[in-house]
């Protein structure tokens, strides 16, 4: 499939006198095919926001390459600008003027035609409060309209960051109904969000980011596999035997990482039937035997070392950095 | 042409643009209202009571002169002075005033001469439009930025430098209808004060024209300081950035300047304020005085020392602080992220 998003080597650095240098991205690479819901992840400070403007031309880079619709950017974003729709961090639009003021002023900046107004508010839910000021709006509503200008121009690529935020659940489960049906009418949405869930539920391909660069990319499907640790869960007939189970499994090469007390937690499990082999030899017989999938929240925390520690407190830029140390990083001023 | 129109429409829909119009509209309506109220037509009635008042103001004063020289010579007969100082020696140098040096004019009431009095009220029309056109021309870009509807704008618009020209267009598109108008009921309102509360004579082309060219400096100027306006807000990319600056160049730059200057003695240091400025641009010429100074005439008369601030000078100043405030505005737009 043609890649509607290329970003390769993504560079932007902030100076400063007093706090020295950061790189908030540090040779970042990105690709989004054409029709998919592609989900774009890192923790807070990871550079999301900071690619995603540096690619709608409002930050310039410091160096690498950038593609739009097969286009150069920023070089070529004027042609290609009508093409995008985006929202960038949360919504602000100004406080007096009505939802229907709003859009009605970005469509005639853009020409879009004055019907395509009605059609968006009626997308996003707004069609019977379009009328009213935007100060009367609530966070949810104000991201509706956000979403309802970035579909204004009927795009190729939609960008939108934290779509759900403040949104209700059912606003959250409208929303996903909505990307599933704008990528499927060949629209290409790229997302940022922290609601892994929902990222794991509609996205087709997601890249997460850590301290500016790419730590993962791919198919959902095929990120969560390849940062699976193959663990599986065991239960025996009695649980009274689940030490005499532990030690038989460890014996013969299987890591025991958890015992709780009704199963065993086992990783590094390349063939479960090994499992059910060893403790049927020890005459413990398997009543469960489970392999556990990695959800795309674990594996983000694992990827970003971001997962909360009892009794410490992380910083934001504490996170993990590709290329460097295995052990989570600062990449704050000065790093 | 759709964002300039589209940008004429925003300017025109903005609360504050409104606002400040219509505020701008109530204070020159209330200067309007003002010079109505206070001026009278001439009549011959009122010319007649002027008159009478002038003759009885030459009567108190013969009377009182009379009574004082009486009193002078009874002083000098008598030997009784009480005050030595009180009567000259000559009694007869007390004289009533001649009767022609008690004008009629100055018991006549307050009248509006179009030709005499029409061209200072150029000044404050200027201001006014000039005030209204700096705050909405800074409020125009500055809320657009603290708002995020400039960054709204670019991600449709990617072009930057267009983006805040087409913008700074339809400002001063506004504000010049804005200004012509106003100026042509300005100019209307005061014909009508002069007509009904005066006099309309002696209005020769040559008057006329002297009038529609101050009026014209006087959009103009209202152009020039939206320009800055909105070109400080576009800077500090807020509304207040523009506004504090205003404050801070008056209270700094005016006020602090004149006592410095004030202080050290300096020769005019009016060339160094900038209402001097203004002032020569709409009325073309100021001349400043140094009166520490002595400029000798034929006759030994001392004059002081005098220096001429022209509307060039004026215009000089004015155009390189424009592209001076609009360039750096122009040149952060372009350089800076937009964050």
């Amino acid at each position: 499939m043609p890649a509607v998003l290329e970003i390769e080597g993504l560079r932007k650095t902030y100076k400063s006198r007093r706090r020295g240098t950061r790189n908030a991205l540090d040779g970042f690479d990105m690709r989004v095919e054409a029709g998919q819901v592609h989900g774009f992840l890192g923790p807070n400070g990871s550079g999301k926001t900071t690619t995603l403007r540096t690619l709608l031309g409002l930050i310039r880079p410091d160096g690498g390459r950038m593609a739009i619709l097969g286009q150069e950017v920023p070089a070529a974003l004027p042609a290609v600008a009508g093409h995008i729709g985006a929202i960038v961090e949360s919504p602000q639009f100004f406080p007096h003027f009505t939802a229907r003021d709003t859009l009605s002023l970005l469509a005639s900046a853009g020409d879009v035609p004055a019907p395509r107004i009605d059609e968006v508010l009626e997308l996003v839910g707004l069609r019977d409060r379009a009328g009213e000021r935007v100060k009367t709006y609530s966070l949810g509503m104000k991201q509706r309209l956000a979403v309802a200008s970035a579909l204004l121009k009927n795009p190729k690529l939609l960008i939108l960051d934290e779509p759900a935020n403040g949104l209700d659940p059912g606003g959250i489960r409208e929303m996903r109904t909505l990307m599933r049906n704008l990528a499927e009418s060949g629209m290409t949405v790229v997302l940022s969000s922290h609601i892994l869930g929902e990222i794991q539920l509609i996205c087709d391909s997601v890249t997460i980011i850590s301290l500016g660069r790419r730590v993962a990319s791919g198919p959902v499907d095929e990120v969560l596999a390849r940062h699976s640790s193959g663990a599986v869960r065991v239960r025996v007939e009695a649980a009274t035997d689940l030490p005499v189970a532990a030690e038989a499994l460890t014996r013969a090469g299987i890591r025991v990482t958890g015992t709780e007390p009704d199963h065993l937690m086992l990783t590094g499990v390349d063939k479960p039937a090994t499992v059910t082999r060893l403790l049927a030899e020890q005459g413990l017989y398997v009543s469960e035997l489970t392999r556990v999938a990695a959800d795309l929240e674990s594996v983000f925390l694992d990827l970003t070392a971001t997962a909360p520690v009892p009794g410490q407190h992380r910083q934001v830029d504490q996170s993990t950095k590709v290329g460097g140390t295995e052990q989570p990083t600062s990449g704050g001023w000065g790093a | 042409m759709s964002l300039y129109r589209t940008e004429l429409r925003r300017l025109v829909k903005r609360r504050f643009t409104r606002w400040m119009t219509v505020l701008g509209l109530l204070v020159l309506a209330a200067v309007v209202g003002g010079v109505f109220l206070t001026n009278e037509k001439i009549d011959a009635t009122a010319r007649a009571k002027a008159e009478a008042a002038a003759e009885q103001q030459y009567q108190e004063q013969t009377r009182w002169a009379e009574q004082e020289r009486a009193a002078c010579e009874a002083a000098k007969s008598g030997g009784t002075a009480a005050d030595p100082g009180r009567f000259p020696d000559d009694c007869s140098v007390i004289t009533a005033p001649p009767r022609e040096s008690i004008e009629v004019d100055w018991f006549l009431p307050s009248t509006f001469d179009f030709r005499e009095n029409f061209g200072f009220t150029l000044l404050p029309l200027a201001a006014i439009l000039a005030l209204v056109g700096f705050v909405v021309g800074a409020s125009f870009v500055g809320a657009e930025w603290s708002t995020g509807g400039m960054m709204n704008l670019l991600l449709w618009r990617p072009k930057r430098l267009t983006v805040l020209l087409t913008k700074l267009a339809a400002l001063l598109t506004g504000l010049l209808a804005l200004a012509v108008t106003t100026t042509v009921l300005w100019f209307g309102s005061f014909w009508i004060v002069a007509t009904l509360r005066g006099t309309t004579e002696k209005m020769t082309s040559g008057a006329w024209q002297s009038f529609a060219l101050t009026g014209l400096r006087g959009v103009v100027l209202a152009l020039v300081g939206a320009t800055v306006g909105f070109a400080v807000a576009s800077l500090g990319r807020h509304t207040a950035m523009a506004l504090g600056g205003a404050i801070g160049v008056i209270v700094v730059g005016q006020f602090g300047v004149a006592i410095l200057l004030a202080l050290a003695g300096v020769r005019f240091a009016e060339v160094w304020l900038l209402p001097t400025y203004v002032a020569a641009w709409m009325e073309k010429k100021v001349t400043l005085q140094n009166w520490q100074a002595c400029q000798a005439t034929y006759f030994g008369e001392c004059k002081p020392e005098t220096l001429d601030i022209t509307w060039q000078h004026s215009s000089l100043l004015l155009g390189v602080s424009l592209v001076l405030i609009l360039g750096a505005a122009l040149w952060t737009m372009r350089r800076r992220d937009i964050s």
